[in-house]
């Protein structure tokens, strides 16, 4: 087996290839930045953002040197609005809508602006939001990701006493442990998930909720496992924000050997930054061509690998990563195998062979030599989990049916949001359903009606139907609003 | 290439660009680097009897990530020995003989002074004169500056005693803090000046540090009120200035001053009716370089409107400036989107909406959302058009077909039953 423990690079060059792809803008940057933006009325930026930012009004607080209120107009509508600012394809929401883009291609950088706001009021430890006057009512969530942060966050700004559970030993979920290095290190979402511990948030790290407890070996072992049922009576209500699973199966041959991984345990490994500890191949094949088959090819390019392939069985045409994720694949060097369905992982002396039938109608067999297999071909759905919740029902694809207004589950006292409803999706889209969950949970408790900011699309009522008519000179591709892009998922 | 050269009340310089008296003419090495560049006169930094300087002395307007789109000074006339200045214009009227070199002047209000000054100043060789009616700050206090551009008999005596013994032409530079301007340029001219200048600076107060709370520029915890200049002050000096080119009584010349940055706004002084421009603030922020574009763009704008020469475009709109009461009330133009430039950024609908006459609503083509207006409403206001970042995404539209002006000064004139009913 000759998978090396080691990167060949040295640690100054990996912590160069790990540098912010976003960085951080200066001062100057910021005000020249946050200046070129004009301030849209009922802005396609802020509709294209998920949890619905008041764009406009954040980037004008930052020109008017207002930073506390620019990044409380932030939190107020997204408390995850660091991560976001750093991991959100901005290119398919907020700055893909921006008028500047239409305009001359060169859209404001929203999402470097709103980091300058957040890292403002991050770095000097300065609280925006404040908790609620206590209300008698405590809640439980179980996953600290981006939903259950959310989620908590505006519990907390309501006087609610929340626990979040999470079977990780640090918060963020995926956050913290799925994030490109380049986009964001774990030091921010685990800031942030501090900011709203400072709420009142109490955290049980290390602590796994057990849902199928009707057998004895999945009774709670251990202080770190926690029953369903224990949960249910300790809580007036519960919101699931536990995400998706382990990566899929491939179901071939060899798929065990020493040697192929799963991309989220990677990437995990990369997490730590301990960069001479992670295992890596000299020659990285990559099973999968979504957003986190990016991230993985990426990253192992990034630590060191001399040549890695991206093996995928269909078209460069059906990619599902975003076009910049391809862009940025394509500029890190990886090497493409297009319509090429795996069939078999064999080992041999030098390493490994990943063999594939080709989908181009030949159904010629290619092998990939290589010393290292990336599997990233999606996450499961966590089925064995949820099926055992009582009244909650699942979809054909197993994702929790929810109220899409109040994401509260068929089972009345539970709530859920994030990956687990919407089967994966970004970020920012669970941290707006953390919102909306926690609207609908106050509700049912307390029969009281909330807004929070950017709930709803800030919309102009008025569409005149009868105005005078001037018929359109013909359209030169009139600019697509991202929200008629069509989000595509992670995976 | 069109002619540039001109001749203001009979100074020649090559172009019609002229450095106003301020830093950028403090002293003759600076004012010889400046003909290098290009620069077609000079007006010296204001000469008089010595002074003290303040340090902190400059504070400016920013917009946004813009730097100083305005500025304020509070210096005084130059602080620099008479003699040594003296010395120098001689000097450098000799090595640049086709450049036009003007000294201004400002003295205590003594008709022995202004005649003494005078006196040895035009020794120099100098070209013409330039009387400083005009610094707002500092030597107004002791009576000298705006204190006699504010008052027209002042303004018309000094010109006078100035005019006994002067035997170049006399430029009378204007102060903008006048509530009319008339009153002033027409005493400049009864005095017997051969030319006006204007705008010297403005009253005011640049700004407070609001961490401070000291205004702008702090000297030693106090301020005091500056002379403002600079890009903002334009639209100001250009209404000083047609002002004057419409007034029959003043038939001198006007050197047009106040937030010139480029060709375009000198070709915009000319029009109104300046004969030549000044330039201080955009040569204290970019250099002397500016002149090459604007000798430049200058050059080709007259090439391609085909005039042969610069003094061709003197005046051309001033025929164009009239009072409110003269203007066509039947005049209607509608604001139109052009949906294939619009960027859908909803500024026009806003500022219709909170800023003008709610008639701008939202039409859906292709699906999209587009803004629209009301010509039934639309008063034409020009608002959404201003506010609109899109080439050509507003476009005012005329719908009268101009064959029936009327001015309220007819209305007003008729017999009252005409203008009952509708
Ligand atoms: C590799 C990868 C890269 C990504 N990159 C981006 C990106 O760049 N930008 C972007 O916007 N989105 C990205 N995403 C998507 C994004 O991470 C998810 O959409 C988002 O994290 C979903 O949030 P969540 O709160 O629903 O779940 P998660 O973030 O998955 O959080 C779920 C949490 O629940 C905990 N949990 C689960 N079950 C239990 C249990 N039984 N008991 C206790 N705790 C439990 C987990 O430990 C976890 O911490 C990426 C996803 C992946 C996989
Ligand atoms: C720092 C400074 C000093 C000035 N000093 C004088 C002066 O000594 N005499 C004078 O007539 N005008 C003086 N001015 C006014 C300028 O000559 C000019 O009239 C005014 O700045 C408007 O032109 P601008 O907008 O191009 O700057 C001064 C202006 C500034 C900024
Ligand atoms: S949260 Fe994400 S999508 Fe929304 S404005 Fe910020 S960067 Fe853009
Ligand atoms: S669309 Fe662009 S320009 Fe308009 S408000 Fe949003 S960021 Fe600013
Ligand atoms: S201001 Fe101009 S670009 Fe913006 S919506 Fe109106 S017409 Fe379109």
């Amino acid at each position: 087996m000759s998978l090396i423990h080691d990167s060949p690079l040295n640690i100054e060059q990996i912590e160069r290839n790990f540098r912010d792809i976003a960085p951080a803008l200066n001062e100057a940057e910021a005000v020249l930045e946050s200046n070129r933006c004009i301030y849209c009325y009922d802005a396609p930026c802020t509709r294209a953002c998920p949890t619905h930012i008041d764009v406009p009004s954040f980037i004008k607080k930052i020109a008017s040197g207002n930073l506390l209120g620019s990044a409380r107009v932030i939190f107020d509508a997204n408390p995850i609005g660091a991560t976001c600012a750093r991991v959100c394809p901005v290119e398919v929401l907020c700055e893909g809508a921006c008028v500047e883009k239409t305009l001359m291609d060169k859209p404001i950088e929203i999402g470097r602006l709103q980091r300058y706001a957040t890292d403002f009021v991050m770095q000097n430890e300065r609280g925006v939001l404040t908790a609620g006057t206590p209300n008698g009512k405590s809640v439980g969530i179980i996953g600290s990701g981006p939903a259950g942060l959310s989620c908590a966050a505006y519990l907390a700004r309501l006087g609610y006493a929340i626990t979040i559970y999470d079977k990780k030993p640090l918060p963020g979920g995926l956050d913290t442990y799925g994030m490109a290095e380049y986009k964001m290190s774990q030091i921010v979402s685990v800031d942030e998930a501090r900011q709203i511990e400072r709420l009142g948030v109490k955290f049980r790290l290390n602590t796994e909720i057990i849902s199928n407890t009707k057998t004895e070996d999945r009774k709670p072992k251990t202080e770190n496992q926690v029953s369903f049922e224990d949960l249910q009576s300790r809580h007036d209500a519960i919101f699931l924000a536990i995400g998706l699973g382990a990566t899929n199966k491939l179901n071939i041959e060899g798929e065990n050997l020493n040697g192929v991984i799963d991309a989220l345990d990677f990437i995990e490994r990369i997490k730590t930054r301990d960069w001479k500890s992670i295992p890596l191949g000299r020659i990285v094949a990559i099973i999968g061509a979504g957003n986190t088959a990016v991230d993985a090819v990426t990253q192992a390019k990034r630590l060191g690998a001399e040549r890695v392939f991206m093996v995928y069985r269909k078209t460069a045409k059906e990619m599902p990563a975003y076009e910049y994720e391809y862009e940025l694949a394509k500029k890190d060097g990886v090497e493409f195998v297009w319509q090429a369905a795996p069939i078999a992982i064999l080992s041999g002396e030098n390493g490994l062979s990943l063999r594939c039938e080709k989908t181009d109608g030949s159904n010629q067999v290619i092998e990939i030599a290589c010393d290292m297999i990336i599997k990233a071909i999606g996450q499961q759905k966590q089925h064995s989990f949820l099926s055992q919740i009582p009244d909650v029902r699942l979809d054909e694809k197993g994702r929790i049916i929810v109220n899409t207004e109040t994401m509260q589950t068929t089972n009345p006292r539970i709530f859920a949001g994030g990956d687990c409803v919407n089967g994966g999706r970004e970020a920012v889209d669970a941290a707006q359903t953390g919102k909306l969950a926690a609207q609908g949970i106050h509700f049912n408790l307390m029969g009281e009606q909330v807004e929070f900011a950017g709930a709803k699309i800030p919309f102009i009522e008025k569409i005149h139907g009868e105005m005078p008519a001037i018929t359109p000179a013909a359209f030169d591709e009139p600019a697509i609003p991202a929200e008629d892009l069509g989000v595509k998922s992670y995976g | 290439m069109a002619d540039l050269s001109v001749n203001f009340a009979g100074i020649k310089s090559p172009n019609p660009f002229w450095l106003a008296s301020a830093p950028p003419t403090n002293m003759g090495s600076m004012v010889e680097r400046a003909f290098e560049a290009g620069w077609g006169g000079a007006v010296w930094k204001t000469l008089g009897e010595p002074i003290v300087n303040v340090c902190s002395r400059l504070a400016s307007l920013d917009n946004g990530a813009n730097r100083m789109i305005g500025l304020n000074n509070i210096e005084l006339i130059t602080d620099r020995p008479l003699d040594v200045n003296l010395k120098e214009i001689y000097e450098c009227k000799k090595k640049y003989p086709n450049n036009a070199v003007i000294v201004s002047l400002m003295v205590e209000s003594k008709r022995e002074a202004w005649h003494e000054i005078v006196k040895k100043a035009q020794d120099t060789g100098a070209d013409g004169f330039e009387l400083n009616f005009g610094c707002p700050h500092g030597m107004s206090e002791r009576g000298m500056g705006a204190a006699m551009g504010q008052v027209p008999e002042y303004t018309c005596m000094v010109t006078e005693w100035v005019k006994e013994v002067s035997n170049l032409p006399v430029i009378v530079k204007l102060t903008p803090n006048v509530t009319n301007i008339v009153p002033p340029g027409r005493a400049a001219a009864k005095g017997g000046a051969d030319a006006v200048s204007l705008i010297n600076t403005i009253n005011s107060v640049m700004g407070v540090d609001i961490d401070s709370m000291i205004p702008y520029p702090n000297v030693n915890g106090m301020a005091a009120h500056g002379g403002y200049c600079g890009t903002a002050v334009k639209p100001i000096a250009l209404n000083m200035v047609s002002e004057l080119a419409r007034d029959a009584e003043i038939n001198i010349p006007i050197s047009g001053i106040g937030g010139i940055n480029t060709w375009r706004d000198a070709v915009e002084f000319l029009l109104l009716g300046a004969s030549n421009v000044q330039v201080c603030t955009a040569v204290m922020h970019y250099g002397y370089r500016i002149i090459e574009d604007m000798i430049d763009g200058l050059n080709n704008y007259l090439d391609e409107k085909g005039f042969a020469s610069v003094n061709d475009i003197v005046g051309l709109s001033v025929p164009r400036v009239t009072d409110w009461g003269a203007l066509d009330l039947n005049y209607k133009t509608v604001a139109r989107v052009n949906f294939e430039n619009c960027i859908r950024c909803n500024l026009c609908h806003i500022a219709c909406e909170d800023g003008a006459h709610q008639c701008i609503d939202f039409t859906e083509v292709n699906g999209l959302r587009y803004p629209i207006v009301d010509e039934q409403e639309c008063v034409g206001c020009n608002l959404c058009y201003l506010v609109c970042p899109a080439p050509g995404a507003i476009s005012m539209v005329r719908l009268d077909d101009g064959s029936n002006p009327t001015t309220w000064r007819d209305l007003t004139s008729r017999p009252p039953e005409t203008m009952t009913g509708d």
